[in-house]
């Protein structure tokens, strides 16, 4: 359990996505089983523990701490996990170490009788590290921003493996995933225990004009850019699953398209919220997403639905190999039957002009642009360098002005690099977002000095901001938001250009990006 | 005489009646007895100032030579107007003394200043004398602070370092007795390298060093060569300064890093909780083992500690002193 107490809190503090994974590839390789394996179901949120409530926590506290010394303390500190885990009476019962094996097995196996006393005992016999450890595994809340991507790139890391080769068999395996150490370690490859599995996806780069041109418009094929999700919808052997692009499942949250899918294979696509023939906003299906149970009138009112346009296995054979043409024309030989699934036209183009024509003035606003596809191109897992393009439609953009800075870690310690922008309304700045990057390394070096030289107040590591500096933020796209003050959330903005030279007061105005919307 | 006639909290800090001095008085006083060279508790331009040796030469180095007119070092026991008063080492910082006040027939009162109980190789142990009334710091006065052994927080960060061998280790330390504390605790745990201290730190560890306390090879920031372990003080960090280093691990020594919105409000990649106040157990056993009449509290999070005296039959009192708020730990 220390080790993996250690692991938590470096994890909890390190921004860096690098760091992220050597500290994982370093907890990986040094724990031995089945330790680490379930550590690495709780950092990807599969471990399946009985779910321990704050106020039996606070209860078994007040058990043995002074209740206003514990309400002090809980004042101080802000938090109810760490507020136990560090107030909790020492020593009590000290003995060998408690592995987190033996705090995993406590957790699934303890009855609600017995589970006070189990939790009170197990307590007693760790130090103050190990009990947060254990109190947020106990409450399901491990917070530490390793996401189970991040954590397979990290195995992957640790062996001689691709991490594609990992998500490719990442579903049939069992916790606490000692086949998959000993593959990574050399050993045999897991056979997946049940079969639908994922496969990993082909990704495109993006493109822009200019490198369109050397390019035989002959050999491609293109279609819309859909503005949802990308999925893989399997169902092989009975079993039916929705994938995301990265290998969750994600099946639970859409039952109506699950049922939907009935046939033998393995398919590519985009998940939308569609109504008849109308496809809905992402927002729409947002509001499905990250649910475990969807209510019928949501079902009713945001129907799923899937729009393909690839195909990986078809009745037990492996089309992947095959070239786009040959999968797409297997594609629409099929007959799906469920009018969830229908399948993404391919566009009609001679030259490149045709193209951006129709790039300019799509059909639907859910459309971000267009796909580019080699007709010849196998399927290939990864994100391969030229078979398959994205060309996005072009961002929106929006003068605002710079508000609050905070500062940034790893490569940007010290400087200040993480903004809160906002908009006029009337004589009030109203903030409308965070942007983090799309400025380089020299600009980030003036707006620093630019922070440092007009701070008006500071709160913790935030500074406050003489509402002088306008930059123009690009995003690429705009939903409703309850959360915000402003009612609205851009998607993926980020700093397009400083405008050193435009007066604050000619920023636009919140009235203008509502009218985006 | 009544304790609290003999002594009593004003708006210049902590006054002894019967002796006419203040105790780590925040503005300028005639006469100012001085328990460490923290800049909270030793301030500049008092008359007459009696504090320890060290305490003295510190102040000197923070303040120059003529912090006051008339420094007196503290030996054995001083006759100070009706009372005698006594410096015994308090354990926090190099030169930090508790001061006790005898009356010649009254309550015995012991002002501890700032101290420590865990074992500092950079200064003398604390050293309990018994007394009447015995008046406490509470900085860390809640029971969630229990600082670990703090060789085990700097193999935390000797670990983090053969982690990222590439990346430079910039640890937040005071520049008085946490910096050399953190660099005596470095040397101890095997990290012979060289070390960078930013300038701030460069009087205060050639101080120690004079001292007699060997803190090893110590390199300016500026030109830190191979040195991946440097030094700072805590505002530095919040300068340009830091942006001469390449994605560096942020890292702080501190008591507050305990609690883990303090240390992200700080940024802190690498917290270290590392002490010079005593925690929670050693407040409350040093309590028990004086045993006092009274305990009356300078400043910290008092409430605490007041509930614990209270729960222990203790008669407790806080003589909310301001002024000591941002203590440099
Ligand atoms: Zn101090
Ligand atoms: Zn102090």
């Amino acid at each position: 359990m220390k080790a993996f107490a250690r692991l938590l809190e470096r994890l909890a503090f390190t921004a860096g996505r690098n760091a992220k994974l050597t500290i994982l590839s370093h907890y990986f390789a040094a724990t031995p089983d089945p330790d680490r394996g379930w550590a690495l179901a709780a950092l990807t949120s599969t471990l399946e523990l009985r779910q321990v409530s704050p106020s039996l926590l606070r209860r078994l506290a007040g058990e043995r701490v002074d209740e206003q010394l514990f309400a002090l303390s809980y004042d101080f500190v802000g938090d109810l996990a760490e507020t136990i885990a560090l107030i909790w009476p020492e020593g009590s019962n000290p003995g060998p170490e408690v592995t987190l094996s033996d705090a995993v097995t406590l957790l699934r196996e303890t009855g609600k009788v017995a589970l006070p006393a189990a939790i009170a005992g197990i307590l007693d016999r760790l130090t103050a590290p190990e009990r947060l450890a254990f109190l947020k595994l106990a409450t399901g809340n491990m917070r530490v921003g390793v996401s189970a991507r991040l954590a397979r790139i990290a195995l992957a890391q640790t062996s001689a493996r691709s991490v594609e080769e990992v998500e490719e068999i990442w579903h049939g395996l069992q916790q606490p995933y000692t086949a998959l150490f000993a593959w990574l370690a050399g050993g045999d490859r897991p056979e997946p225990a049940s079969s639908a599995p994922f496969r990993p996806v082909m990704l495109s780069t993006p493109i822009t004009p200019q490198d369109l041109i050397p390019l035989n418009p002959d050999e491609y094929f293109a279609e819309w850019k859909w503005d949802g999700i990308r999925v893989q919808a399997v169902s092989e052997g009975g079993l039916r699953r929705l994938y995301s692009r990265t290998g969750e499942d994600i099946g639970a949250a859409f039952p109506d398209l699950i049922e939907a899918l009935d046939f033998e294979g393995a398919v590519d696509g985009e998940l939308l919220v569609r109504r008849d023939t109308e496809v809905a906003p992402f927002a729409d299906l947002q509001k499905r997403l990250g649910r475990k149970l969807v209510s019928g009138a949501m079902l009713k009112s945001h129907p799923a639905s899937l729009r393909l346009y690839d195909i990986l296995t078809w009745q037990g054979e492996d089309l992947r190999p095959l070239p786009l043409a040959s999968r797409r024309a297997r594609l629409e030989s099929v007959n799906f039957i469920s009018d969830r699934i229908d399948l993404s036209p391919l566009l009609p183009f001679n030259a490149w002009e045709d193209l951006t024509d129709l790039r300019a003035t799509p059909p639907a606003s859910v459309i971000e642009g267009v796909m580019i596809k080699r007709r010849d191109a196998p399927y290939i897992a990864g994100r391969p360098r030229g078979p398959w393009f994205k060309w996005k439609r072009d961002p929106m953009v929006i003068d605002a002005v710079l508000i609050y800075a905070q500062s940034g870690h790893g490569k940007r310690s010290g400087f200040y690099s993480d903004f809160t922008f906002g908009l006029w309304d009337g004589t009030d700045l109203v903030p409308v977002g965070k942007a983090y990057f799309g400025f380089t390394d020299e600009e980030l070096k003036e707006l620093d000095r630019f922070v440092r030289k007009n701070t008006t107040q500071r709160f913790g590591p935030v500074r406050q901001l003489a509402p002088l500096l306008v930059v123009e933020v690009a995003f690429e796209g705009l939903n409703l938001s309850p959360r915000h003050r402003s009612g609205l959330a851009m998607r993926f903005p980020r700093i397009s250009r400083i405008r050193w030279d435009k007066p604050a007061a000619e920023a636009d105005q919140l009235q203008t990006l509502r009218a985006m919307l | 005489m009544r304790a609290d006639e003999i002594v009593y909290p004003t708006d210049k800090g902590l006054y002894c009646a019967l002796g006419d001095f203040y105790i780590d008085p925040l503005t300028p006083v005639p006469r100012a007895l001085v328990t460490h060279g923290h800049s909270d508790h030793a301030r500049p331009g008092h008359g007459a100032v009696m504090a320890t040796r060290q305490t003295l030469e510190i102040m000197a180095i923070r303040y120059g030579d003529d912090f006051t007119a008339n420094p007196q070092i503290a030996d054995n026991s001083t006759r100070i107007g009706t009372v005698t008063v006594s410096f015994h080492p308090a354990g926090h910082v190099l030169g930090s003394a508790q001061i006790l006040i005898a009356p010649d027939n009254g309550p015995r009162i012991l002002v501890s200043g700032d101290y420590c109980r865990t074992p500092n190789p950079v200064c003398l142990p604390f050293e309990p004398i018994p007394c009447d009334i015995f008046i406490t710091e509470a900085t860390f006065g809640l029971p969630v602070f229990r600082h670990p052994d703090p060789l085990t927080e700097i193999s935390r960060l000797l670990a983090s370092m053969a982690e990222f061998p590439e990346r430079p280790h910039l640890v937040g330390a005071y520049a008085l007795g946490k910096a050399q504390r953190v660099i005596a605790l470095a040397r101890a745990a095997g990290h012979h390298a060289p070390i960078a201290i930013h300038g701030a730190l460069k009087r205060l560890c050639d101080y120690h060093a004079e001292q007699g306390i060997d803190l090893g090879t110590l390199v300016s920031a500026t030109d830190p060569g191979d040195a991946k372990l440097i030094l700072a003080p805590p505002s530095a960090f919040a300068s340009p300064w830091v942006q001469r280093f390449r994605d560096p691990v942020i890292s702080y020594a501190s008591g507050w890093m305990t609690v883990r919105a303090r240390a992200r409000q700080r940024g802190v990649e690498l917290p270290l909780v590392i002490s010079d106040h005593v925690d929670w157990p050693q407040l409350t056993a040093t309590i028990r083992e004086l045993a006092p009449q009274e305990v009356w509290i300078t400043h910290g999070t008092e409430d605490g500690l007041m509930r614990w005296c209270e729960i222990e039959g203790i008669p407790s009192r806080p003589l909310r002193l301001i002024g000591y708020e941002d203590e440099p730990e």
